[in-house]
């Protein structure tokens, strides 16, 4: 499917934050903005919500500390007990390392995946990209244009007074 | 909105622009690889060569090509282990602990650093690998059914503790670094000509745009990876302390080693990234990213713990008195004493002596004595590893089993080896990958730049001079008033 976008593309990151909140104040859907770095600021400007991520990150480390307890207990005290050293079978002081290492094992992957799955990054043969400069030096706004392009005019204007250097139109197939 | 005290000194010099960020880093990867890499590189490769001959002569013939004798069981391999370790702390001091820090500064040195990290972590995972003797048995470490040719593992061993620490250190150094080269390697993608250079980099990219909700989530995966890496740093080398501190050698069981050993770890790596990033930044043309105050605050973080380090060497000594435990105070004074003495002395000049210079000004803003100074650290922090290991081994209770040890050739070229491997895969690393994290170097960029001109080391530096200590040169006054 093809869909247009008007990119407003802005030289600054200020300029850009007040662009962002301008536009949407004019009543305008802004369906990304994309940079060469993190813009603070921009997540409350679009109107992003906060992340849910360090949620998952505790459930992750959990699931690690659970499951190394677990196989420590399961494996030393229960399926082959051998006395070590004339100590407990389950003797937890010495647990602790590999349940340490194992939560942080499990939260770090567990949130690499997440990560990678939710933002949909994944090793790819093309990218396709709205403007190559949004990862060089450039702040780019898309917007999403409807079939006959009609608010392309007042956008580039409302783009323009807001500080863009320049406005452009780009059809993305499957974006 | 950042504030940054006008008395700062500038993060990055030659008021450079966005854009010039990704020209300056994304040069190297482009450009075709100039004579001194591919020199450099050659003599990497014939140190890997020499590495791959101790490998095979060690696993064909065995652990007896080394030196090891029934008293010195433990020798170079270990020392090598914990050297390649505590030299991999640095990058992850500086990725992680520096981050919740908010140390800006560590921008341009944390993609190099955390590369360090994980190609010192591969190096020193080869000594116990290959002390196995049957390294193809490698996965007996890992709790495995007794079908496969063991019991359960046994996890009152620290050694196993070390299998868990260090694979979880490796795996999660790599996955933070590779989070943070995706934005970069897409600033690569998109400026890429040949078909070659935009499919791989597509590839390596994961398909990155740099959209707003996903640098939101970016920032958050780093800041939680960064949480979970600090306690992980500490924790790694305060396990492989512990592959000592649990026994019952004179010498090894003592309660201080966990954070005498942590310590000591990020000395050697602060030295390590010190040599690393003073030959790259002059290779890469980097001056105006890694500048002199970078090479400075390194300095001394060098100094805080090569300090720490020295009060531990100094309370070993005190307790093994305090403790009158006869062979707790033989094993020391053997140690300064004994015949390896001038282990022990190489130990206390590199190690205690020499990182106290960075007191003076001169010297930690000097390329050519920090530089000194880097290699000094790391051959300290070798004998430093030597003395523990070696020294509490050879003369043990049984005065007739004493021993002393020597190397064969094996032993040599394992350790030379490892670095011909550390340095192939920096210098691969170098070339196709972006040395200096851009999009975190961007962020910082308004706030900091200098709108001087671009460093020269021709000449002193720019513009009025700040400080009086003579011959140290300072940056000049910034003006901030652009972003008030």
């Amino acid at each position: 499917m093809t869909k247009r976008f008007a990119l407003g593309i802005f030289e600054d990151e200020d300029v850009l934050l007040h662009a962002v909140e301008n536009v949407r104040a004019a009543g305008v859907k802004i369906h990304d903005v994309f940079s060469p770095y993190p813009v603070h600021g921009i997540d409350d400007a679009l109107g992003i919500e906060r992340s849910r991520l360090p949620i998952a990150a505790f459930f992750f480390g959990m699931t690690g500390l659970a499951f190394a307890l677990w196989m420590q207990i399961y494996m030393l005290g229960f399926d082959w007990p051998m006395i070590i050293g004339g100590k407990p079978h389950i003797s937890l002081p010495a647990f602790v390392p590999v349940a340490f290492e194992l939560t942080v094992f499990f939260t770090c992957h567990g949130m690499a995946i997440t990560f990678f799955t939710i933002t949909g990054l994944y090793p790819r043969f093309k990218v396709p990209v709205m403007d190559v400069r949004a990862t060089d030096d450039k702040f780019v706004m898309a917007i999403e244009l409807d079939e006959t392009s009609s608010q392309f005019p007042r956008l580039t204007q409302l783009l323009r007074e807001n500080g863009a250097s320049e406005v452009n139109q780009k059809e993305m197939t499957n974006n | 909105m950042q504030h940054v005290s006008a008395v700062r000194e500038p993060l990055v010099t030659g008021g450079k622009t966005l854009h010039d960020v990704t020209q300056d880093i994304c040069y190297q990867v482009e450009a075709k690889p100039n004579l001194r890499w591919m020199a450099a590189l050659s003599v990497a490769l014939f140190f890997l060569g020499v590495f791959f001959y101790s490998v095979y002569r060690t696993v064909w013939y065995g652990i007896g090509e080394w030196g090891l004798n029934k008293t010195v069981n433990w020798a170079w391999d270990i020392t090598n282990f914990v050297w390649w370790v505590g030299i991999g702390h640095a990058g992850t001091l500086i990725s992680a602990v520096l981050l919740l820090f908010r140390q800006k500064w560590r921008s341009s040195i944390n993609r190099a650093a955390e590369a360090m990290t994980i190609f010192a972590v591969i190096c020193a995972a080869m000594f116990p690998v290959l002390h196995m003797g049957r390294p193809w048995l490698a996965f007996y470490v890992f709790p495995l059914q007794n079908t496969l040719g063991s019991l359960w593992a046994n996890f009152n061993s620290p050694l196993l503790w070390d299998v868990f620490a260090i694979s979880t250190y490796f795996t999660v150094s790599l996955v933070f670094w590779y989070i943070g080269l995706i934005p970069d390697f897409a600033s690569i993608r998109d400026r890429a000509k040949g078909p070659i250079a935009k499919f791989s980099y597509s590839m390596l990219s994961f398909g990155w745009k740099g959209s707003a909700k996903a640098w939101s989530r970016y920032e958050t995966v780093s800041l939680i990876l960064a949480g979970v890496s600090t306690p992980l740093v500490l924790s790694v080398h305060t396990i492989v302390s512990m592959d000592f501190a649990t026994s019952v050698v004179p010498g090894w069981h003592t309660t201080i080693f966990p954070p005498y050993f942590v310590a000591g770890a990020i000395f050697s790596g602060f030295a390590m990234v010190l040599t690393l990033m003073l030959i790259t930044r002059v290779v890469f043309r980097l001056e105006d990213y890694i500048t002199l105050e970078h090479i400075a605050l390194m300095n001394k973080i060098m100094m805080v713990t090569g300090s720490i380090v020295g009060v531990a060497y100094i309370t070993e000594f005190f307790i093994a008195w305090y403790s009158q435990v006869e062979f707790e105070q033989y094993a020391f004074i053997n140690r300064a004493t004994g015949p390896y003495w001038w282990a022990y002395a190489s130990m206390m000049t590199c190690n205690v002596i020499t990182p106290q210079l960075v007191w003076f000004r001169r010297v930690r803003y000097s390329i050519p004595l920090t530089f000194a100074l880097s290699i000094v650290v790391n051959i300290g922090m070798w004998f430093e590893r030597f003395v523990i290991i070696v020294t509490s081994l050879h003369r043990d209770y049984l005065p007739s089993s004493w021993a002393m040890f020597s190397p064969t050739i094996i032993d040599i070229g394992l350790y030379v080896g490892t670095l011909g491997l550390f340095f192939t895969l920096f210098l691969l690393f170098a070339k196709f990958f972006p040395v200096i994290n851009m999009a975190e170097v961007k962020t910082i960029l308004k706030y900091t730049v200098d709108n001087g001109p671009t460093y020269n080391p021709s000449k002193a530096h720019h513009a009025p001079v700040q400080t009086s200590t003579p011959g140290v040169p300072a940056s000049a006054p910034v003006t901030y008033n652009q972003h008030d």
